[in-house]
Order: structure tokens, then C-alpha cells, then sequence
């Protein structure tokens, strides 16, 4: 149980995907407007993280890893080359899933969303986590952990960026580095002090 | 060149860039801009898989039922990659080392995607295939000045040649070491996006809230 409570922070602070590794940038400065927007797109990321990390952990396991295929009697076979074949199938699948039950069940927060909808399929912060989770060769339990810390670390990081900008509003900025080019600094500035969990050993 | 194919081509330059704009393929740019070859590579691989991609896309745009059509995006853009990523194996093997995971990444770079989803999939295959070029040209430009700032002042040389010279080899320039670490990136790109909006007062995002003391005249509409 130790073990994944220290994977899960691990997950969220020291490896925060989006400060740390600087992953799922597009959308993390483009939906960051409003606390509201970001917290719902944090949480897709999440629900999105969650499914594929786990899933993509399944396949790898079972059918592409090196002898995965011994329980088929099949020896000495190595299919992990498809691998980023696999997993970005996977996650295109599920994005698409969940965009089609969005937009029949809660249609105010597809509209909120728009074209960010099918870019989650190209956050890197998506495909990034399966291949962490292929580079660590984590187990199904700790892959499952590992999605969660990992959802949830990028969403903590875009509310938190949301609520500096909110904030920011009420600021005298200059004119042409109103909106983007203001957030692209204090979002330098919050990877620059999140750079301090780096070397945290749990 | 009519003028249609011209401004499909060079608006994405600075008018309507995908980084400084559209805020799409900003993962790359922060990640492979600590030095100017990579920097040249990645904007060719990016630039050939995005042309490429739309025009691929927008050919098949009648044929693709809206369900499936990210998988179906997925798929080409994904085959594309896998060819660059072969190419660049075959003739610049020491470049697509240091690319690595990068390269892979390409499948994930929200310019391609972008691209297909909101140009390719309501325009003819020709006209796409310039809009592509036109984007990657866009990122390639951000992509190169960010790399001149990161590499001529975090390690004092311009694609592996001295220009500043360093302290520790006898000169007077002290290395900004902060200038190799990603956090420099979005700095760089941050002051990039305030020179084009300065240039282009057009770009400017307006405050919902002004402050009363400035509030009048200021925005740049003279």
C-alpha cells in the first residue's frame, strides 16, 4: 500500500507531467482562461488518463511485451515495436467514446470544450503517460495508480495556472503582452518553482 | 502564385502563427529548441508530416464518416511519422538520437491534428497541402529563434561553432545555464509573442477588465 501512495505523489508533484516534463502544453495554455473551463477539461484529462494508462497496460502486457504470448503457447515472440501503434489506437478510441457520450449527455461542457475535445487525443500528456507507464514496466495495479497521480497531477497544474489568470486580469500588463504572452512567463515561473520537488526521493 | 495560394501560405507566418496564435505545438518547441540542429530537423519533420498529412486527410474528407474520423486522422498522421522517423534513421542517424522520443512525438503535435481538424477536413487536397506548409513554416520560424536565444547564450555557439567565447576556454562570455533548462523556452517564446503583438497591434488579446487610469486611448487602434 506504501508503495502506491508514494507512486501517486511521485506522480502528482515530482513528476507533475505538465511542469516537469512540460506535456500537454497546447491545450494547458489555450483552456487556461477561466477556473471553471480548466477545472472541466482537467478532470476529462484525468477520466481520459485513468481508462487509457491501465488499458494501454492490458494490451502491453498481455499481447506485445517480450513473451507476453507464453499464455498462447507462443514463445519468443516480441511485438513491443507496436506499441506506439497500439496505444495511440487506444487512446483515439477512448477520446472518441467520450466525446460522443459528452456530447449526448452533457452537452454544455462539450460546447465549453470545442476543438480541445479531439485534441486530448494529441496531448502528449496522454500518449506520454502510456509510455512512461511502458518504460517503467509497471504492473496493472501500479499502472492504475500511476493514471490517476498522473490525470491528476496535470490537472492541478492548469487549475492553479487558471487561478493566476484569473487573478491576472485585474493586472496593469502591457498591451501586446496581454493574455498569451503573459501566461507563457508565469507559466515559466511556475515550472521554475516546481523544479524545486526534482530530487525528492520518496 | 494567385493570391489566394499566397496568403494560405505565408498568414500562417506571422498573421495567424500556430505558436504564437493558435497555441498549438508548444510541447516541442520547449523541449528540442537547446540547440539549433535539432531545432532545423524537427521543423522539416514537422513541416513534411503536416503538408503531407492535410493534403492526405482532405482527400479522403468525403469518404470519412464523422465517427471515426479521429482514428482515421490518427492512423495517416501516424504512418507519416513512422516514415520521417525511418528516413531521418537512414540519412542524419546522429540528429534523430538526439531527436529520439521527439520525432515519436510528432504524432502527438497538435499542429498536425489542428490542422486536419479545422482546415483539411473543409478544403480541397491542394489548397491543404499549402495551408500544412504554410503552418510548419509558422512553427519553424518560432522554432528557430528560440533555438538562436537558447543556443548563443546558454552555451555560447550556433550550431556547434563559437560565436560568444566562453569564460572557462579563455574568453569573456559567462554561459546562462538557465538558457539549456525548458523553462528558458517559455520565457523566450513569451517576449517573441510580445514583439509580434507589438508589430502587429491587431494580434493584441484585449483585457476584459481595463483599468480606469490607462483605460482611454490605450489598445493600439490609431
Amino acid at each position: 500500500m506504501e508503495a502506491y501512495i508514494s507512486l501517486f505523489i511521485k506522480a502528482v508533484f515530482i513528476e507533475n507531467l505538465a511542469l516537469s516534463f512540460f506535456l500537454g502544453m497546447c491545450t494547458f495554455l489555450a483552456v487556461s482562461k477561466k477556473i471553471s473551463t480548466a477545472m472541466g477539461l482537467g478532470i476529462a484529462v484525468m477520466v481520459v488518463q485513468t481508462l487509457t494508462v491501465p488499458a494501454n497496460n492490458f494490451i502491453y502486457q498481455t499481447l506485445l511485451k517480450e513473451d507476453a504470448l507464453a499464455w498462447l503457447g507462443i514463445t519468443g515472440v516480441d511485438l513491443s515495436f507496436l506499441s506506439l501503434l497500439s496505444c495511440i489506437g487506444m487512446i483515439a478510441a477512448l477520446v472518441q467514446i467520450l466525446e460522443m457520450t459528452l456530447d449526448k449527455y452533457f452537452p454544455a461542457l462539450y460546447h465549453a470544450l470545442g476543438i480541445f475535445l479531439p485534441l486530448i487525443t494529441v496531448n502528449c500528456a496522454i500518449l506520454a503517460g502510456s509510455l512512461f507507464m511502458i518504460e517503467r514496466d509497471y504492473n496493472f495495479n501500479e499502472s492504475v495508480v500511476y493514471g490517476i497521480g498522473s490525470g491528476f497531477g496535470w490537472a492541478l497544474a492548469i487549475t492553479v495556472l487558471a487561478g493566476v489568470r484569473e487573478k491576472l486580469k485585474y493586472s496593469d500588463i502591457p498591451a501586446a503582452l496581454q493574455g498569451l504572452g503573459i501566461t507563457f512567463i508565469t507559466a515559466g515561473l511556475m515550472s521554475l518553482g516546481f523544479m524545486a520537488f526534482s530530487g525528492i526521493q520518496l | 502564385m494567385d493570391k489566394e495560394t499566397k496568403k494560405v501560405l505565408f498568414e500562417p507566418l506571422v498573421d495567424n502563427n500556430p505558436i504564437t496564435l493558435q497555441v498549438l505545438g508548444v510541447c516541442s518547441a520547449l523541449a528540442v529548441t537547446s540547440q539549433m540542429s535539432t531545432s532545423l530537423i524537427m521543423a522539416l519533420a514537422l513541416t513534411s508530416v503536416t503538408a503531407c498529412s492535410s493534403a492526405a486527410i482532405s482527400a479522403v474528407r468525403k469518404h470519412t464518416p464523422g465517427s471515426i474520423r479521429i482514428i482515421v486522422q490518427m492512423i495517416i498522421i501516424a504512418s507519416l511519422v513512422i516514415v520521417v522517423d525511418q528516413v531521418l534513421k537512414a540519412f542524419a542517424f546522429e540528429i534523430s538520437k538526439k531527436l529520439s522520443v521527439f520525432v515519436g512525438l510528432i504524432i502527438t503535435n497538435c499542429i498536425v491534428m489542428g490542422r486536419a481538424e479545422a482546415y483539411a477536413m473543409k478544403n480541397p487536397p491542394l489548397k491543404s497541402f499549402i495551408d500544412g506548409v504554410g503552418n510548419g513554416l509558422g512553427y519553424s520560424l518560432i522554432l528557430v529563434l528560440v533555438a538562436f536565444f537558447r543556443e548563443t547564450l546558454g552555451s555560447g555557439k550556433l550550431l556547434g561553432f563559437e560565436v560568444l567565447p566562453l569564460v572557462q576556454d579563455g574568453g569573456w562570455y559567462v554561459p546562462n545555464g538557465m538558457m539549456l533548462l525548458p523553462p528558458s523556452a517559455f520565457f523566450i517564446i513569451g517576449l517573441i509573442i510580445w514583439v509580434f503583438r507589438t508589430w502587429k497591434p491587431k494580434q493584441v488579446e484585449h483585457n476584459e477588465f481595463k483599468i480606469m487610469s490607462i483605460a482611454h486611448g490605450e489598445g493600439g487602434h490609431h
